[in-house]
């Protein structure tokens, strides 16, 4: 019984001596990801019952509250700019000349026909803001040593109840997650790959996104070209930018 | 001897009177009732077969597993060849096309900026084809508040509440955002022509109705539509007809292994309808079954207080020796009689009630406001010719049943004490 005992013990505390403070992981997880601002060339590829398309745009971010997107192809799409400022989202259409501003239930639709919703291209903040962790385990993904985090949001406006995500122990990447509801219902499903060192940080260049209510194969995303902390002037983030 | 019972029925007026009443009141109403209740539902199913289901819906397989979330990118394709296919092979038939679609309606300020904004159920029909019968199955016409129908390509309807609570004006221009048919973004600038109210709180909250052919440019989905539906021309759904149809088509046209071909369904597989029509005419059975129970035990009743009445007449003639057998069947005849007397004016009346009822209705608008189900605004009794005869048996049934439960007492009369009854 003693025997038992102290291997219990001795088992936990080394699962705790391997296993950094999962705080800690996130952290460094937010360092790769997040940065003061970005922009991002990017292709998203979705995959339908049907068919496939590919749309491709560049994405300009500064911090978590402004984010400004334009669609440079197919041609239906050509034009078409996104502005995110806090918790407002604007979509500018050239065929029609106009400006709507998508809010609530809208939110939560896909974007373009992608496993992505609005909310999703919305929610810039860093993980260690929104959701309380845990360490769970450690798993391989493609050979890589993953540590097994839950997340459980901390503030009302989450996009997601909770999340399991598998971070590279090594370089602190997500390389896969999973978006649950507060039901306990998986919603949604992403892979990242393709990780690279991009000005002093690994960045996964590749995601799969998977809504798994809806049909489809899911939705990739290709970071063509990924450039940090750059200089971005400040009428991009403003409705008047929509227009130009 | 059946003259001389009817002799007796008509000139002996306390005789037949009440039961006459009783069984002509009870088949009225199990009639007219009846008539009223298959008037209401088929009402109901045939408002859904208008707006929702057709007497037959063709969608793709893919597209029918999820039509819950009106998925257009699984909707049908060459939709022109199909229909001209569809007209040769059943002629019988009225076909249309129709695109289903949810979004925002999105009311500009002056700067073209959000002002107001709302969700959104878009249905597409014909409305601008000549000869088209879309606008009057749908009863649009009718249910336009204010404006007329669009008469050109780029005007919509939209529901009257959303007009008001966001100050739209006839004439005013509204964006549709949503995504194509491919998922892309879709903004489509329209122009109000009138606006609709329907008395159904799902549509009146937000619905807009357009020409099918703007929402195919809008949607991307040039010879595309989420759905066909077929309408017998008769006007009356059949359900052996459309299992033969359903049949015939699938084999054509359905393909086992390809998710997005064509596949036909009937009135009553879509919805719950099916379930909902065999609970009307279970209802009918019940109603009837009902009816005969209780007419018997309120004749059994009025034989009762009759053969009381009576008391003394039978008692003369069991006195005359007349043999107890034959009275009671001279009383069950007369029973048969009564109940067919009874009866023939009962379903007089009750069909009388219900052509009436046919043909004016009655008008429930007010009451059905605020209700989310598609609902008929007014309820049609329906004269069907079962009901000829629904009543009839029943009534006659009853009145036999009755009089047969009383006359027992008959048997019960002992001869021997006859005359110290009598007080002879």
């Amino acid at each position: 019984m003693k025997k038992i005992f102290m291997l219990f013990v001795s088992a936990i505390f080394l699962i705790s001596f391997t296993n950094p403070n999962a705080n800690v992981i996130l952290d460094k997880v937010d360092k790769n990801m997040s940065s003061k601002n970005r922009i991002f060339e990017s292709e998203m590829i979705i995959h339908g019952r049907r068919t496939s398309r590919t749309i491709t745009s560049i994405s300009y971010s500064a911090g978590n509250k402004q984010s400004f997107i334009e669609y440079l192809s197919p041609a239906r799409e050509q034009g078409t700019k996104m502005l995110k400022l806090e918790n407002q989202l604007w979509i500018y259409s050239p065929s029609t000349d106009r400006i709507i501003q998508i809010s609530g239930h809208m939110l939560r639709q896909s974007v373009m026909g992608s496993d992505l919703s609005y909310e999703d291209m919305m929610d810039d903040r860093k993980l260690n803001d929104i959701y309380t962790a845990n360490v769970t385990g450690n798993e391989t993904i493609d050979g890589r040593n993953t540590y097994v985090l839950e997340l459980i949001a901390k503030v009302d406006n989450a996009a997601y109840h909770h999340q399991k995500i598998w971070v590279d122990t090594e370089r602190f990447v997500p390389l896969k997650q999973e978006m649950f509801a507060r039901s306990g219902q998986l919603l949604k499903r992403t892979t990242l790959s393709d990780v690279k060192q991009v000005q002093g940080r690994w960045f996964p260049m590749s995601m799969v996104y998977k809504d798994v209510l809806k049909d489809g194969n899911g939705t990739e995303f290709r970071i063509t070209s990924a450039k940090f902390d750059q200089k971005i002037p400040d009428y991009i983030f403003t409705k008047a930018a929509l227009k130009q | 001897m059946i003259k001389f019972l009817i002799k007796g029925i008509l000139r002996d007026k306390s005789r037949s009177l009440l039961p006459v009443i009783v069984v002509a009141t009870g088949v009225f109403l199990t009639v007219f009732m009846s008539g009223f209740l298959k008037g209401i539902f088929n009402d109901i199913a045939e408002l859904n077969a208008k707006f929702n289901t057709g007497h037959v819906k063709i969608m793709t397989r893919a597209y029918a597993e999820n039509k819950d979330q009106v998925p257009n990118d699984l909707a049908l394709m060459d939709v022109k060849k199909l229909l001209s296919q569809l007209k040769i092979d059943y002629p019988d038939m009225e076909w249309v096309k129709r695109i289903h679609t949810g979004g925002l309606i999105d009311v500009p300020d002056s700067f073209g900026e959000t002002r107001g904004q709302g969700q959104t159920i878009v249905t597409a029909i014909d409305m601008l084809s000549p000869g088209t019968h879309e606008v009057e199955r749908m009863n649009i016409k009718k249910s336009i508040a204010k404006g007329s129908l669009p008469v050109k390509q780029g005007e919509a309807l939209i529901s009257d509440e959303f007009a008001e609570r966001f100050g739209v004006s006839l004439g005013d221009k509204v964006t549709l955002f949503g995504s194509t048919m491919n998922g892309s973004m879709m903004f489509n600038i329209f122009v109000v022509s009138g606006t609709l109210r329907f008395g159904n709180t799902i549509l009146d909250r937000g619905a807009i109705f357009m020409d099918i052919r703007d929402a195919q440019l809008a949607l991307d989905m040039d010879d595309a539509a989420s759905e066909i539906l077929g309408y017998f021309k008769v006007g009356v759904y059949d359900d052996i007809k459309a299992q033969q149809l359903q049949a015939s088509f699938n084999t054509k046209y359905s393909l086992k292994d390809d998710e997005f071909s064509p596949q036909m369904f009937r009135l009553v597989e879509q919805e719950g309808l099916g379930d909902y029509l065999k609970l009307a005419n279970s209802a009918g059975t019940i109603m009837v079954f009902i009816f005969v129970i209780a007419m018997s035990i309120v004749l059994w009743n009025t034989g009762l207080l009759g053969g009381l009445r009576r008391y003394s007449e039978f008692g003369v003639r069991l006195a005359l020796g007349e043999e107890k057998k034959h009275i009671y069947k001279t009383t069950i005849y007369e029973a048969m009689l009564i109940g067919i007397i009874g009866s023939v004016i009962g379903t007089g009346m009750g069909l009388g009630a219900a052509y009436y009822m046919q043909t004016y209705g009655l008008d429930v608008s007010s009451i059905t406001s605020n209700i989310g189900m598609m609902l008929p605004s007014v309820y049609r009794a329906e004269v069907t010719p079962s009901l000829f005869y629904l009543g009839f048996f029943p009534g006659v049934i009853a009145t036999v049943l009755g009089s047969a439960l009383a006359g027992f007492a008959i048997y019960k009369r002992k001869t021997s004490q006859l005359f110290h009854e009598l007080e002879v």
